[in-house]
């Protein structure tokens, strides 16, 4: 009874925390100015959130139906593999779409060499640009170095 | 004390979901949209979970891996995309 009592406080108090912290990445995502401050939140807040979630899933069936369920691990784990590459693939595309960011956003671009790019300049994809809107340009360095 | 924290952490999660939407119809570059569906599916699988928790089954799980493996192949793919002008080179 205590036992039970117990670990629904656990199960329920992973709920929460999961559903404010994916809840804190998404806001984080809508709400900070450019593109490289917006990757922060969800890459780590929704995974963590995520993570959160799912453990207490896996809590709430093993105590329940007295047998061990494990796979929720397996998404957990999944997921938090693939989010640092999928951030970090994220990050590269922005940089080499030279999309806009605010002066305090700096640093140098250290990844986009010559030889991850080729040799010659990549074809961009024709971007789809409003009449009405400014003209891209990033704020910070001009272009990068090639 | 669990129904209130199912209810309460369908509410965030759903809300979570509502902004992400907003990003990705005003995102302004192609990046941003990209980032907002990433979010989006990390948000869907939590409350394909939450579903199973609330109906006491675990018939969805299936359902939320899948979503977890295409999702990360599908965003993969549109960065390869972007980045390289291929995905398959």
């Amino acid at each position: 009874m205590t036992f039970t009592l117990f670990a629904e406080g656990v199960v329920a108090f992973l709920l929460v925390a999961g559903g404010v912290f994916a809840f804190t990445g998404s806001l984080g995502m809508l709400q900070l100015k450019d593109f490289f401050m917006r990757l922060h939140g969800p890459t780590k807040g929704t995974t963590l959130g995520i993570g959160c979630i799912l453990i207490a899933s896996m809590l709430y069936f093993t105590v329940t139906q007295r047998e061990f369920h494990v796979q929720e691990l397996l998404i957990t784990l999944f997921l938090f593999i693939t989010a640092p590459v999928t951030g970090h693939m994220l990050a590269k595309t922005g940089l080499h779409m030279h999309l806009r960011f605010i002066t305090d956003t700096r640093g140098s671009l250290p990844e986009l060499r010559n030889e991850d790019v080729g040799q010659n300049r990549v074809a961009r994809p024709a971007k789809a640009r409003h009449p009405w809107r400014t003209r891209r340009r990033s704020l910070g360095k001009p272009r990068l170095p090639r | 004390m669990l129904g209130t924290a199912l209810m309460i952490s369908l509410g965030l999660i759903v809300a979570a979901m509502a902004m992400n939407i907003v990003r990705l119809a005003k995102g302004p570059d192609v990046p941003d949209r990209l980032l907002a569906l990433d979010t989006l599916y990390v948000n869907s699988i939590a409350l394909i979970v939450l579903l199973g928790l609330w109906l006491n089954t675990k018939t969805y799980f299936e359902a939320a891996i899948l979503i977890a493996m295409l999702g990360f192949v599908g965003t993969m793919a549109i960065c390869r995309y972007l980045l390289r002008g291929d995905i398959i080179e």
